[in-house]
């Protein structure tokens, strides 16, 4: 089925305020052949074609095994290696609502924030989540918690214009609403 | 103030500025290719889609378009990707499109240096993660993704963070054999493959001194491998004397201050280093080849903007003149330019007499795009940069990272080689 021109655009997760989902384990080093294998970015402009193969090194399946809403929590350099936006995109379209990692790989991290999927550095995460504990996220702020353990984590802050970004599904959703960009008064 | 401090600061019309601070610098040089630039333009779309209307782009004269991973066209979607690109460039007015088949044309990381399209002192961004390269030429040369490429051709300017700077000093004589390929991975085996993320790595000491351009290439190409946002090293009469063979556009180059900080500092002799390599399946998995003496493989890989560099080509071909390889061996130049002088050097006749394939310049299957993809268990030694599962094909084969002597003398004899076992 073609998706060409967006005309009908299926429910994403929504990035602004407070989202719930169940957590997604993963080890230190996902690195962006694991996320979308080069293979496969390059053959499709279409995010929700690129969907497909959101985490595909990891398992072919696991676009189907995701429900909306959820989220990835992985260890140190989440999201190593090439510059592909095709790698948040395809986690975004896929229904991940966030990723939290101990740190992220730094294309990775601002290219998340470009195109509007939450990408919540918290040391010290790591141990913290169990694979399909629910998680409550309140982008506004910042904050993670644990619904299982009611433990709460500090995402580390952003620049304004960053976090403002983020909340309005990134820089081409900003600038469709305010016909100017984040930081224009920077 | 480091070098990358005064690059950012100057770009940013600060008299100071320290590592943390966010600064929204003026962009000198920008660059995408056959795969980033379709992303670049679907953005263009969208925004057009959302009422910003485009009659022209920032600055076509600072833009360049280069046609490098799927070329020459592997299949039909890179043919179409290929005609988009060039109906942009035509549109925005962008001369500085290398197309294959229509002269110099090559790998972007390749042709910023080999063209002198970048020059010291500059801020340079592009549509890849190992736009890092040019750092070599002391600019400030950092990758992007396709929303900040879309803006920057827009706007001519964009945000960074300025970056604290890993200083590795590298002192001692490099001996025989070993080459910066050597050194990168034994810094990044030692840092980790997240040992400078978000940071600068600086390179400095009596070693620099001694390698030539295509060398110093080499070390800031692979900065990315430790997650660093640029990878630089002062410019210098070796600088100089490369970029006026190439050009004659005046330039302003910038060194650090004798105060500058360090977030840490390294220091390496370089005498004492053993040819090294990265096992699957990490940059950073890295052993001398000492102790992997013998491991047999399949196929052994000259390419890349890491390692088919002029001189990458040259001392490959050195060890193989006049011996035959043993297993498949591939080489892939990586610009016309280069491929051109390698044929007057005589080295392209070495590489075809030791029995090896000699290609297009390309990307090729560093990226497991096409021309020597790996299949399933199939090993490969390589003069690439990364070796993630699935990198250069099937998700079970694996490569070794290594200098293009290491490669060659892998070749010869179809196991994992120390260069210097074949010599003496």
């Amino acid at each position: 089925m073609s998706r060409e021109g967006h005309d009908r655009e299926p429910q994403l997760p929504k990035s602004v305020g407070i989202t719930n989902g169940k957590a997604w384990i993963f080890g230190d080093n996902i690195n962006t052949d694991i996320i979308i294998p080069f293979r496969f970015k390059s053959r499709t402009n279409d995010p929700y074609e690129m969907a497909k193969y959101a985490m595909y090194g990891y398992d072919p399946d696991f676009h189907k095994k995701i429900s909306s809403g959820d989220v990835i929590v992985a260890g140190r350099n989440f999201g190593g290696g090439s510059s592909r936006e095709q790698a948040p995109v395809a986690l975004k379209y896929a229904g991940i609502s966030a990723v939290i990692a101990e740190s992220f790989a730094r294309i990775f991290y601002r290219n998340s924030f470009s195109i509007g999927l939450p990408a919540l550095e918290v040391p010290g995460i790591k141990g913290k989540v169990n694979q399909g504990d629910d998680l409550s996220i309140d982008i506004s702020k910042f904050i993670v918690q644990n619904l299982r353990t009611r433990e709460t984590f500090q995402c580390q802050v952003v620049p304004k214009f960053m976090r403002d970004m983020l909340m309005e599904g990134g820089l081409v959703e900003y600038y469709k609403k305010y016909k100017q960009f984040p930081w224009t008064h920077m | 103030m480091t070098i990358t401090e005064k690059i950012l600061a100057r770009a940013s019309y600060k008299p100071k500025v320290v590592p943390g601070d966010v600064v929204f610098t003026r962009i000198d040089k920008v660059m995408m290719h056959d795969v980033s630039g379709p992303g670049v333009i679907k953005v263009f779309n969208e925004w057009e889609k959302k009422g910003k209307r485009f009659e022209r782009i920032w600055d076509p004269d600072r833009v360049w378009v280069t046609e490098d991973h799927f070329v020459p066209a592997a299949d039909i979607v890179s043919s179409q990707n290929i005609i988009a690109l060039s109906n942009w460039t035509k549109r925005y007015g962008i001369k500085r499109h290398y197309k294959y088949g229509l002269g110099q044309y090559g790998i972007c990381h390749t042709l910023s240096h080999e063209e002198a399209l970048v020059l010291p002192g500059e801020v340079y961004v592009g549509g890849d993660s190992h736009t890092n390269t040019t750092g070599a030429l002391g600019a400030f040369s950092a990758g992007l993704g396709h929303t900040d490429i879309a803006y920057v051709l827009m706007n001519g300017k964009i945000w960074f963070k300025v970056p604290e700077t890993m200083m590795f000093n590298l002192m001692g004589t490099k001996p025989d054999y070993i080459m910066a390929k050597d050194i990168i991975l034994k810094i990044i085996g030692d840092v980790g493959t997240d040992g400078a993320n978000y940071k600068t790595m600086q390179f400095s000491g009596e070693t620099i001194k001694q390698l030539g351009m295509d060398e110093r290439l080499t070390l800031t190409n692979m900065t990315t491998e430790a997650g660093a946002k640029n990878g630089i090293i002062e410019p210098d009469i070796i600088t100089d004397a490369y970029l006026r063979k190439r050009t004659n556009t005046p330039y302003f180059p910038v060194i650090g201050d004798p105060d500058a900080r360090f977030s840490e500092v390294y220091t390496y002799e370089i005498d004492k280093l053993e040819p090294t390599v990265a096992k699957p399946f990490s940059p950073g998995n890295v052993s001398a080849v000492r102790e992997l003496q013998g491991t047999e493989i399949d196929k052994a890989y000259i390419g890349s903007c890491t390692g088919a560099k002029l001189q990458d080509l040259r001392l490959a071909a050195k060890l193989l003149k006049g011996k035959k390889v043993k297993i498949r061996t591939e080489v892939l130049p990586a610009a016309q330019s280069i491929y051109i002088e390698a044929i007057r050097e005589g080295i392209v006749n070495t590489f075809l007499d030791a029995g090896a394939v000699v290609g297009p310049p390309t990307c090729g299957a560093c990226c497991g795009a096409h021309m020597g993809v790996l299949g399933k268990s199939e090993i490969c030694v390589s003069t690439t940069n990364r070796n993630f599962p699935g990198r250069m094909g099937h998700v079970e084969s694996q490569t070794y990272l290594a200098s293009p002597i290491v490669v060659a003398a892998s070749a010869l004899t179809g196991k994992i080689t120390d260069p210097r076992d074949l010599v003496n």
